[in-house]
């Protein structure tokens, strides 16, 4: 992966490129454009970013992984760094490999004599763009203006790129469309001395039809194509983006969503319409979750279907709003009053948001109970590409069903999962159910009776056990047996598979379980633990009293495996791959 | 209130009556659902149209005791799930009960947004000055000075004025009743459940355990008076007016305080619905997501 100076160009495998700047630079278009053209030229990408949690200005980075081949991680180190301030200069410089280029803003930056070997570049952003824009335009154009230097230092699709371009700006207004396109020529014909362009080698994902976008949106879709059409929530960083989506795109689907006026209201509504016959979903971040846990113990009572979305960030309380975490899986799985079992699914990649929103819809309709994915900030917010998913074999078709109750309708049978008539469908008998949080009969009369407590009890729990049973593999890469096993859940999957590959490459017996399916797990994991001499769960969450992370102290709870330990890390910030690479190495030694 | 001509098929007491309800003998929550019964059963609602929603606590308890799709949810949050409700099946006829506490306290922002938002539904509050399932505690509407067990030496804390409330909160149909005068609760109960939009009766429904007597200053039965709100010679959509109303002492005025048409959030939303749809009438649900998948090349 050499890039630098004298020696003839060679093609590239991987590159990671950082660009510091302010949250209103548009630093965040210039990684999305780049990310939207690796899509389109069968490249992968995986992208980073922080947000500062003020509303403009503060500093914020946004990182772009593009590889020839499968990309797993945003990447430990930056091979290029794009700095516009000299903030963003000072603080990021040390993230850029020996080696590496830094392309900084020479109308705000001062160069740092340092002694590494990193290429200093200075370009004057902000008044090259302000000329080639004509002078009139402040110093909107310079993001794009870099998008063309590093499509040229690059040897990016610069077709493709300007294609793109025009796509997103000609919406807004042919004026805006101009300057734009001049910035992004102007940046693209800079001359840059002392380094020799770096095209990349083709890419090889050539699936057709190639899509790139983050894993909020995937979310979302992935729940319009499972089937919801109603729901409701309360904004919350970094859940909104979806709540926003769902209300502008459900309509044309033919259904609604509200906001609600506090978490409370939100999944009370979407109860309401999933006992109305739809299946509906809410959504939150942490402490949102914490308020709906009373109405999640409800659905679970009352056996109605129910998709809450939790997007994890750094917590407890109002916590890091704007920083990754997984600390919310207990949470997730016990958060409620009384014994309310519930499913728990965590997507592992922005691709995998889509699937696991449609594995909830089914779920939640076939089980009758409430499921919650754990996504998080990271792949909320991270742009990846992946093949457009086949919309034939995935769709589920919302359903609404009116056909009559049968007569004494018993609508929690304790030898069957319940089905609830919803209001409008007649009565043969004319009798009526009544749906309850109350402990009931199985004609949902409430009722206290021991014994019919204990039955419903377990039957409620019975139907996790049934969903367990038939639940398929989790994902596994790696050796069969031997000195290591990872068990990862969640948005650690990249970074967890790239530390496997590299530790077999060194020559260790290392293995890689990733669940998907937190609650139930499924049956059979404790065989597999045995299989290797040390069990490593790395996780974003504390170590806690007994030090445990979240899910190594459900495994080891359900596998009474004393060889399960903890890889924790809180900061806000993704595991990078060393991390976990040299946490593995210590237990190997 | 529904958005389709119910049939004129009337329900009979037997029909919509289930279970005997469990509350305490001479409760006044009894002629509540008597004249529940009386009403929707003339109104020939179809039978399975009919939605009962409530909350927690005696008077929530309503749904068990009618012969009718019904939903006991929890404490408080039975607006926002009646809510759900109404606005994705416009074609039913949602009814919520619950007393103060879980309608005032725990609920009350609730109110205050089913109200602006104007959902479409009768909303039926038996208010007894008192919480009842839990034992005799001081509830929002709870006069200064009434002792209770959570205020042994009587209450301190200024009751609400939920009158006042549902008025500021921008609901199109309020009216207030009393659980003893069951010809006025009947006909207060028939309007709001043909009223399009939020309809809300305040019924004084006395606590006959824990709270006897409460309502005798509106009962002329125990020597009070039974005054009623001229509509003749108001105007019934004036706030000002109906705010004047509110604030009579207690017991004030009976009847409708203020009535008005303003489109529910049930017609914008689904118009909206309706609007965004006929956009791509040609495209199926998958072809719509197909397009969006492409924009993401
Ligand atoms: C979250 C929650 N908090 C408290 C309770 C206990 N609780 C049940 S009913 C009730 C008050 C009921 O008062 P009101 O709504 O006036 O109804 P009434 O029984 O007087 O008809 C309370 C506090 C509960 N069920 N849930
Ligand atoms: S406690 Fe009061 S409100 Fe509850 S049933 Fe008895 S009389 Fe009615």
């Amino acid at each position: 992966m050499s890039q630098a100076s004298a020696s003839a160009p060679q093609a590239l495998r991987n590159a990671v490129i950082r660009l510091a700047g302010h949250s209103q630079d548009g630093i965040q278009s210039i990684g999305a454009f780049l990310a939207q053209l690796a899509g389109s030229t069968a490249q992968d990408v995986m992208t980073y970013m922080t947000i500062p949690s003020t509303i403009s200005g503060g500093p914020s980075i946004f990182q772009v992984h593009l590889g020839s081949g499968k990309v797993l991680h945003p990447g430990d180190e930056a091979d290029t760094l794009v700095a516009f301030y000299q903030d963003s200069y000072d603080n990021h410089l040390h993230s850029l490999r020996d080696g590496g280029i830094c392309f900084y803003d020479s109308d705000h930056v001062t160069e740092l004599k340092e002694e590494r070997d990193i290429i200093h570049i200075g370009i004057p952003f902000t008044s090259a763009s302000i000329e080639a824009i004509g002078g009139s335009a402040k110093d909107r154009g310079k993001n794009i203006f870099v998008l063309g230097t590093l499509c040229a230092v690059y040897k990016l699709d610069r077709e493709k790129l300007v294609q793109i371009i025009s796509r997103k700006f000609g919406k807004k207004s042919e004026d805006v469309l101009r300057n734009a396109l001049l910035a992004f020529d102007a940046g693209f014909a800079w001359q840059v001395h002392d380094i020799n362009h770096m095209p990349f080698a083709p890419g090889e994902n050539e699936e057709q039809n190639r899509i790139s976008t983050d894993g909020n949106t995937m979310l979302t879709l992935g729940l319009i194509a499972g089937g919801c059409r109603y729901g409701a929530g309360y904004p919350i960083t970094p859940w909104s983006s979806i709540m926003e989506t769902l209300r502008s795109e459900l309509p044309k689907y033919g259904g609604m969503f509200i906001q609600a006026e506090d978490e409370l209201a939100a999944v009370a509504l979407a109860i309401g319409a999933s006992y109305s016959g739809h299946l509906a979903i809410t959504g939150s971040s942490g402490p949102g979750l914490s308020l709906k846990s009373e109405a999640i113990g409800y659905a679970t009572m009352a056996e109605l279907p129910l998709v809450v979305v939790n997007i994890q960030r750094g917590g407890p309380s109002t916590g890091m709003p704007t920083s990754v975490e997984q600390s919310d899986l207990m949470q997730a799985i016990y958060g409620s009053h009384g014994d309310s079992p519930r499913v728990v699914l965590a997507p592992r990649d922005v691709e995998d948001c889509f699937y696991t929103a449609i594995e909830a819809c089914r779920i939640a309709r076939e089980y009758s109970t409430p499921v919650i994915i754990l996504s998080d900030q990271a792949i909320a917010t991270r742009i990846e590409a992946f093949p457009e998913p086949d919309l034939e074999k995935h769709w589920i078709e919302p359903m609404l069903d009116l056909s009559t109750c049968p007569a004494d309708c018993k609508p929690y049978p304790l030898d069957a999962i319940t089905r609830h008539a919803p209001p409008g469908c007649p009565s043969p008998d004319g009798r009526y159910p009544v749906v309850t949080g109350l402990e009931h009969d199985e004609w949902g009369h409430p009722s206290g009776n021991p014994v019919m407590h204990e039955k419903m009890t377990a039957k409620r729990r019975e139907k996790l056990v049934k969903l367990a049973n038939s639940l398929p593999a989790p994902d596994f890469f790696g050796d069969e047996q031997g000195d290591l096993l990872f068990v990862g859940w969640g948005s650690t999957f990249g970074p967890i598979k790239e530390a496997t590959e590299r530790l077999q490459d060194a020559g260790h017996r290392v293995g890689s379980l990733h669940l998907r399916h937190i609650h139930p797990l499924r049956n059979g994991l404790a065989d597999i633990f045995h299989r290797y001499t040390h069990v490593l769960v790395p996780e974003m969450n504390d170590c806690g009293i007994y030090g445990f992370g979240q899910l190594a102290s459900l495994l080891r709870s359900v596998t009474c495996n004393p060889n399960i330990q903890s890889l924790n890390k809180v900061q806000g910030l993704t595991f990078r791959v060393k991390e976990i690479e040299d946490a593995a190495l210590q237990l190997l030694r | 209130m529904s958005e389709t001509a119910p049939p004129a098929k009337k329900l009979t007491k037997k029909e919509l009556k289930a279970d005997h309800p469990t509350w305490c003998p001479a409760c006044g929550d009894f002629a509540v659902l008597a004249s529940f019964f009386n009403v929707v059963g003339n109104l020939g609602i179809p039978h399975e149209k009919i939605v009962c929603v409530a909350g927690i606590g005696c008077s929530s308890r309503f749904p068990y005791f009618v012969n009718a799709h019904g939903i006991h949810f929890i404490h408080g949050r039975a607006l926002p799930l009646a809510t759900g409700i109404s606005l994705s099946r416009p074609d039913l006829h949602v009814f919520v009960f619950g007393g103060d506490g879980d309608g005032y306290s725990i609920g009350g922002n609730h109110l205050t947004h089913a109200a602006r938002k104007n959902i479409n539904l009768s909303y039926v509050i038996m208010d007894n000055f008192v919480y009842g399932l839990t034992k005799n505690q001081t509830s929002p509407t709870t006069p200064i000075g009434r002792r209770s067990k959570t205020d042994p030496r009587g209450a301190i804390d200024r009751p609400i004025n939920p009158m006042a409330q549902l008025v500021s909160s921008g609901a199109t149909f309020i009216a207030r009743t009393h659980a003893a005068q069951v010809k006025h609760m009947n006909e207060m109960f028939e309007r709001a459940i043909l009223h399009p939009g939020f309809a809300v009766v305040e019924t004084l429904s006395e606590c006959t355990m824990f709270y006897p007597g409460a309502f005798d200053a509106g009962n002329p039965r125990k020597g009070g008076t039974f005054d009623l709100v001229d509509e003749s010679s108001r105007d019934m959509e004036s706030t000002a007016a109906a705010m004047e109303l509110a604030e009579e002492e207690f017991p004030g005025k009976f009847g409708v305080f203020y009535e008005t048409k303003r489109p529910t959030k049930n017609e914008l939303e689904w118009a909206w619905i309706e609007d965004a749809r006929s956009k791509t009438p040609d495209l199926s649900e998958r072809d719509l997501m197909r397009k969006r998948f492409a924009g993401m090349r």
